[in-house]
């Protein structure tokens, strides 16, 4: 299909502006560009009708099961998206006096008190727009409390090598020695290996669990104490709270500092790639190091305070405040009964999925999982030499997005299948017998799924060729 | 309680069974029973119904202003329709990150088309997929420049507050240091520049217009930082992007900013949209998610996320940055407002801004507030203030007016293209009874 640039007309165009109603003050010749602005020239109606084209052109979560894995692609509630845009949140100016803005410093201080609550915290910054960028502010934290200590040695974090990517990238964005942990053949953390790596030099451990192989680490008390005994910290990945929450608080499994993803475990809608929201949340030793501008409660209403010996800001003003209304609005929704009810059925889909598919695919890991559970595709490909990647393009066909691929990093030929709680058994049923087809297609048919997929909006794209001659922009 | 959950008891128990499981707990036998919780201390579960009750009561005790004279960093534009309609889509809405190509065409064509307006903005030759807003993507700018021998950030103190404290958070963070370039008379000390640049400098920001609204001489400060060496960043509001010369015309190596008065509402300070434009040389230092132009395998044209090799699910703990997400949804507003715009309405949306603030700035010079600095200026400027800044905002208050930031003991004054000449007077005149002019 056309590029709006493609579609534009010479003369085409929006009526916007009224003509300007004061004398018009023209800037002086030197400081004006010289180079020509290309914009599209459209009319409302090609705009509407390109952008409605794109949309048939992308996959929802409206559009169907989503089951991408370490992402939590629940559904998103519509009541969450209209309260987010009542003129009472989306036209306050974030420099507005405190006394005109109660309103929004109640939702972040409401929003801080139901999260705390869940995840055993004391306190709760939602500066951070997304997870990686919570990561970044939590090791933040963790580093000033060190020094504040004059404990100026630590300068290592620990990560499994099971990790998502941001954790180590994170790592290194805060200054510290990235120390990769390898994992025991349970996908869990090897104690053993643990104690050699944690020293007088450990800033701290960062941990998902349930990890990224879907299985609860049950030497989570041992593992976080090895820690602490060290001198260290604990930091939670929260990527995964979706399988817990309600049930077990990291608090209580012994961690210090967690970032959260409320596009994932609280259903905000993920807009193709953001704008998501990492609210980080701490116990009382890391609180005086939050970022600027905590919301809290003042004698009858809220006041903005500047923690004591903040770190700074990680961006401007106060995160992504509509993410965090539409949060909001879901917390109220589910209440507390609602967030254990939510965690306790992403896990009984999981595990139901699983059972359905454990003896077609071969399943990573033994056992009862979590919120998503690992199929490895190594038999497939050593045999029939079908990868993970044209089984995930074959499910393209069936209208399925695919299961995350390759990753855990330690299980070869990875597909991470994460349904949510909000799916029904016969759209988990028909997903597995979407499955099982595929995988009995690649025993009699393998080329077809190096064909595939052959009913979306295009074939395979050639990756090797975008990355050797990289264009990035249309050429006009 | 309300539940999204849609399996019935009846339906779970068939589940569990299936499984071979006797209850919901069996599912958490691997945690330890001492950690577990049995409920969640939290009020119940409410009705959609109720839930809105709810937050509307909660947004009722925010005050919207019907008429904003304030800017800095957060701009009051007026945002089309098609923009809402185009970005309430549930498919664009939904969707995650473009990881399957073949089946996220709309998303990734929407990005390729964002980058290239974000190009055309800046003049610049390649852009990113944008990033968490513009103080992060500054902040992410710096980190691009930096090189083994050249590590100091140079920032222009006239830059916005809360973009120099983001660098300084990321700077400190990776231990690098960042110097701040004296101001004078509201503009960047081009001496002070001068003075500070040195072979261990890898980079200089200047913001344009500054926090003051002032047009810097860009391109001058531009050929001090590369005549010494090191990287010129520059970050610019997009609206005055359409009458000012680019930073490229002004010789920056990375161009970034604040893609909020693109269409995106105030909303209380986010989500906003950080855009990221480069050179060609410093092209495979961007940070984040880029789209690239490729062919499916028969041979059509298709659009991929490209270019991983420098991210963080690659290469771990030496990728160019930790970001994972962008601000999809963000870019994709600023696309459809930069199509519904097109050229002409936005320079003369840029027009409008600039002249109705050098019409209210006459105006309120007339009722006491004069200008604090010489100097080109684009919509937003600074006064005076003849009494406390405080009484002066809370009349306009009184009126339904957000008036301009007190800042430095006088006040920043924004004027957009959404003011009307009706309103200036109406500022002007509750001004005069303030100041008893």
């Amino acid at each position: 299909m056309n590029l709006l640039f493609e579609t534009s007309r010479e003369g085409h165009g929006c009526s916007i502006l009224p003509p300007c109603d004061v004398p018009v003050t023209s800037l002086p010749e030197t400081e004006l560009r010289r180079k020509e602005l290309r914009l599209p020239q459209l009319a409302e109606v090609d705009i509407s009708r390109h952008y409605s084209a794109l949309e048939r052109r992308a996959h929802g979560v409206n559009n169907g099961f989503y089951p991408l894995g370490s992402c939590t692609m629940k559904y998103n509630p519509k009541i969450n998206d209209e309260m987010a845009a009542l003129p009472g949140f989306a036209g306050i100016h974030p420099l507005q006096p405190a006394h005109t803005v109660q309103g929004c410093l109640e939702v972040l201080a409401t929003a801080e008190q139901y999260l705390c609550e869940i995840t055993g915290m004391d306190a709760m910054t939602f500066q951070p727009a997304a997870g990686a960028h919570g990561e970044l502010t939590g090791l933040l934290l963790i580093k000033a409390y060190h020094q504040s200590r004059g404990d100026t040695g630590r300068t290592k974090i620990i990560v499994p090598d099971a990790a998502h990517g941001t954790n180590p990238a994170s790592a290194a964005m805060a200054g510290f020695t990235v120390v990769n942990v390898p994992s025991n053949d349970k996908g869990c953390v090897d104690l053993e290996k643990l104690r050699a790596a944690v020293g007088p030099d450990t800033a701290g451990l960062m941990l998902t669990n349930p990890n990224t192989v879907g299985i609860f680490d049950e030497a989570i008390l041992e593992i976080t104490k090895i820690v602490h005994d060290a001198g260290g910290l604990n930091y939670y990945d929260g990527a995964n709270l979706n399988a817990v929450m309600g049930v077990v608080r990291p608090g209580d499994m012994g961690f210090d500092v967690i970032h959260l993803n409320l596009h994932k475990t609280f259903s905000t809608p993920h807009g193709g790639g953001g704008p998501g929201s990492g609210p980080v949340g701490c116990k009382q030793l890391l609180a005086d190091f939050l970022p600027l501008y905590y919301a809290k409660k003042a004698g009858d209403g809220y006041a903005f305070v500047q923690p004591a010996q903040s770190v700074g800001s990680v961006k401007a003003f106060y995160g992504n405040f509509l993410v965090v209304v539409r949060a909001l609005a879901y917390l109220f929704t589910l209440g507390g009964d609602g967030v254990r009810e939510a965690a306790q059925n992403a896990v009984l889909n999981a595990n139901y999925l699983r059972e359905k598919l454990k003896d077609t695919y071969e399943v990573a890991f033994d056992g009862i999982c979590m919120h998503e559970f690992v199929l490895t595709l190594e038999k497939l490909k050593k045999e029939q030499d079908v990868s993970a990647l044209d089984v995930a393009k074959t499910l393209l066909d069936h209208g399925i997005h695919p299961p995350t691929m390759y990753f855990p990093l330690i299980v070869h030929e990875a597909l991470m299948v994460e349904p949510t709680e909000t799916e029904s058994r016969e759209t988990l049923d028909a997903a597995a017998e979407i499955f099982r087809s595929v995988y009995e297609q690649a025993l009699r048919d393998p080329q077809s799924l190096h064909d595939a997929p052959t009913t979306a909006p295009v074939r395979r794209p050639d990756e090797v060729a975008a990355a050797r001659n990289p264009r990035l922009r249309y050429q006009f | 309680m309300g539940s999204y959950v849609p399996t019935t008891k009846e339906e779970r128990r068939q589940m569990l069974d299936f499984i071979g499981l006797a209850s919901m707990d069996d599912l958490y036998a691997a945690v330890p029973a001492s950690m577990k919780i049995d409920h969640v201390n939290l009020p119940d579960g409410k009705s959609e119904l109720e839930v809105r009750g709810m937050m509307e009561e909660i947004a009722g005790k925010n005050r919207v202003f019907p008429t904003i004279f304030r800017g800095a960093g957060a701009y009051d534009h007026y945002i089309p329709s098609i923009v809402k309609s185009v970005v309430s889509k549930e498919t664009f809405l939904t969707a995650y990150t473009p990881y399957q190509a073949e089946i996220s065409q709309g998303i990734l064509q929407s990005i390729f088309e964002f980058q290239t307006m974000i190009c055309e903005l800046t003049g610049m030759d390649a852009a990113n997929a944008s990033v968490y807003d513009g103080a992060s993507a500054a902040a992410e700018a710096a980190a691009m420049c930096r090189e083994r021998r050249r590590t100091k950030t140079l920032v222009s103190a006239a830059a916005h507050p809360m973009v120099i404290r983001t660098v300084q958070t990321y700077c400190e963070a990776s231990g690098t240091e960042v110097v701040l370039v004296p101001v004078k008379d509201g503009k960047t000390d081009s001496e002070a520049l001068v003075s500070l640049l040195d072979d261990s400098c890898a980079c200089f920001y200047l913001q344009q217009p500054n926090y003051y609204g002032l047009i810097e001489d860009a391109a001058a400060l531009g050929e001090l930082v590369h005549q010494k060496g090191a990287k010129y960043m520059m970050g610019i509001n997009p609206i005055a992007a359409a009458l000012l010369k680019t930073p490229a015309e002004c010789g920056a190596d990375v161009a970034v900013g604040e893609g909020q008065p693109l269409g995106m509402p105030l909303s209380f300070g986010g989500p906003y949209l950080g855009f990221m434009a480069c050179t060609q040389a410093m092209m495979r230092r961007l940070p984040g998610r880029i789209v690239g132009e490729t062919a499916d395998t028969d041979g059509e044209r298709a659009f991929v996320l490209t270019l991983q090799a420098r991210e963080q699910h690659i290469r771990r703990e030496k990728a160019s940055s930790n970001i994972c997400s962008n601000q999809a949804l963000c870019a994709m507003t600023a696309s459809v407002y930069l199509a519904a715009m097109g050229a002409r309405g936005l320079r003369e949306a840029a027009s409008q801004c600039c002249s109705k603030a050098h019409y209210a700035a006459a105006a309120l010079k007339r009722a006491g507030f004069p200008l604090r600095y010489q100097g080109d200026f684009f919509h937003e400027f600074v006064t005076d203030s003849p009494v406390d800044a405080e009484t002066v905002l809370k009349k306009l208050e009184a009126y339904g007016i957000l008036g301009g930031l007190p800042i430095e003991g006088g006040i920043l004054w924004c004027v957009t293209e959404k003011n009307t000449r009706a309103q200036i007077d109406r500022l002007a005149e509750l001004l005069k009874e303030v100041s008893g002019k």
